[in-house]
């Protein structure tokens, strides 16, 4: 489903810029939940960004259901990127329009009717636990709330792949594993899940396959 | 196809709403696009105006073919029909030669002088009406009526015709000089508001391009939007121009009243009218497209 193959990739910046992956190799299968772990810095969402075909690999190869994103047209690209749901790390909300509006974003963008839309928003709200909320406002949430309505978002288009980075970064440990659990119910429907984060409690509880980074390389 | 059309719907609602969303920058922009578009086409107006009271009320210049002093009744006859054949005259008269003798005695007095000629100087000869009074037109008429056997000479008093089309035409010029500034100045203007939307969308647009949103998907709002603008502010500019007749107008007939005539000026055709609609509303989409793929230039390097 995705595969890496010798992937480098260099930011551009000072003195040559900044390799945040050095040649990575590793195959997800579909159906896979994938836990992508390592320390700040070690490039944990800079494969993410690689496999949902945000940046492109300065080197190497990325298949994404057997496209090859480091040579597809720049216009083809979006067509990728609707094969995943994306959690953020900075959820990267929309702060100035309601629940509902974030939630049907995905699906305006590929072009949903208003009927179908609000079916499946209210859907994925329902999915998360944030029903009631659907005219309010992301600022008047809670953090967990806000980690919720991230998710309803990623999955309200029904991706093939589910790409969450840090989901249970300043969640308490209950609620991080309450967000664990939705997450492998997700998996258990099919979705492959790759989660990256260093919540070790999560990790123990899901018990999923994972690919450990130090310094941009792949240890394991 | 469904879906496209969907999709179009639903970004027009969108952009309504956000130009109700934020009035009164809205407001201002279709103002100033207005305004900026008042000005030539005002002076497009008094120019159309212009034209049509010129081409009504100017002395339809006439051609006048004289025949030899000699000619043939014969040669008379033949360019009769020729004239009458001929496509481009709406009439002509023919001036036998004892008749504008007669009538140059009775009109001028000179009855005595005339009476002493022991015979008439006058050749016969052709008044023609053309269809057209552009002066070239007439001008080739006249070359072709010249070249004809039996023609002696023929006369054209284009001067006038002439003058009118040369002030027209600077006329024409002016309006197209000010429509040129004006274009550029509505895809400026446009141009800079969409890039001011962008930025304050920038976050929207981001993470739009991340869960896999098209360019075209992106501009399209703004190129609404910029449509929008340009469309309005066509009204807006139609309406200053409105008011201004009517207001000249007023005066106008009470002017004409004294000099005991019909004046009036008439606004933009219908045609004129949607050309100016249309004309706004593409430049405004220009101004936005411009604007709208340089900034997603910029977002994917
Ligand atoms: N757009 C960028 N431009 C330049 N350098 C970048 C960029 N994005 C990331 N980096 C650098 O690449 C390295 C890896 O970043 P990345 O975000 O992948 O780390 P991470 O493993 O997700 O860390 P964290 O756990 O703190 O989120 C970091 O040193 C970072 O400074
Ligand atoms: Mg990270």
């Amino acid at each position: 489903m995705i595969s890496f193959s010798q992937v480098t990739k260099r930011y551009p910046g000072a003195g040559g810029g900044y390799e945040a992956l050095k040649s990575a190799t590793l195959d997800i299968q579909p159906g896979e939940m994938v836990f992508i772990t390592g320390h700040s810095g070690a490039g944990k969402s800079t494969l993410l960004k690689l496999m949902a075909a945000i940046e492109r690999p300065t080197s190497g190869t990325v298949l994404v259901n057997h496209q090859n994103v480091s040579t597809l047209r720049a216009s083809a690209l979006p067509f990728v990127r609707r094969n995943f749901g994306l959690m953020f790390q900075d959820h990267k909300l929309l702060y100035d329009r309601s629940v509902y509006q974030n939630v049907v974003l995905p699906l305006n963008i590929i072009g949903y009717n208003a009927a179908e839309a609000g079916k499946r928003v209210r859907a994925a709200l329902d999915k998360v636990g944030l029903l009631a909320k659907e005219k309010a406002m992301p600022v008047t949430l809670s953090g967990g709330e806000q980690q919720r309505l991230a998710i309803a978002r990623a999955i309200v288009h029904r991706p093939s792949i589910l790409l969450a980075d840090e989901p249970t970064a300043n969640l308490d440990a209950a609620y991080a594993l309450e967000l664990g659990e939705l997450l492998r119910s997700f998996n258990q429907v099919g979705v492959t899940v790759v989660i990256a984060t260093h919540d070790e409690q999560l990790q123990s509880r899901l018990q999923p396959r994972c690919i450990a980074l130090a310094q941009g390389r792949v240890t394991q | 196809m469904k879906n496209w059309l969907r999709q179009h719907a639903l970004c027009l609602a969108a952009t309504l709403g956000r130009l109700t969303r934020t009035p009164l920058a809205s407001l201002l922009n279709v103002g100033v696009i207005g305004v900026a578009l008042a000005l030539p086409l005002a002076f497009y107006v008094v120019l159309a105006n212009v034209q049509g009271c010129a081409r009504a009320n100017a002395p339809t210049p006439q051609l006048s073919l004289f025949l030899k002093i000699d000619a043939p009744a014969a040669a008379a006859r033949e360019i009769e029909a020729r004239l009458k054949k001929h496509e481009g005259i709406a009439k002509y008269r023919f001036i036998a030669r004892d008749q504008a003798l007669a009538d140059l005695k009775a009109s001028t007095g000179l009855a005595d002088v005339i009476a002493s000629l022991n015979r008439n100087p006058l050749p016969d000869g052709f008044v023609v009406d053309a269809k057209e009074n552009s002066a070239a037109v007439l001008e080739k008429l006249r070359d072709e009526f010249k070249a004809w056997p039996g023609v002696e000479h023929v006369q054209l008093d284009s001067a006038w015709a002439r003058r009118l089309d040369a002030t027209l035409h600077l006329g024409r010029l002016i309006v197209l000089g000010l429509a040129a500034l004006l274009a550029f100045a509505l895809v400026a203007v446009t141009f800079n508001t969409i890039r001011l939307q962008m930025l304050t969308q920038r976050a929207e647009i981001e993470v739009a391009k991340m869960i896999g949103a098209t360019n075209p998907f992106v501009r399209r709002p703004f190129l609404y939007y910029g449509a929008l603008t340009g469309l309005l502010g066509a009204a807006v500019g139609w309406g200053i121009v409105w008011g201004g007749l009517r207001l000249l107008n007023d005066r106008l007939a009470g002017l004409g009243q004294l000099y005991d005539a019909q004046l009036r000026l008439t606004h933009l055709s219908l045609p004129d009218t949607l050309s100016l609609c249309l004309f706004a509303a593409t430049l405004g989409w220009l101004g936005a497209w411009l604007s709208a793929s340089r900034n997603l230039a910029e977002l994917e390097e």
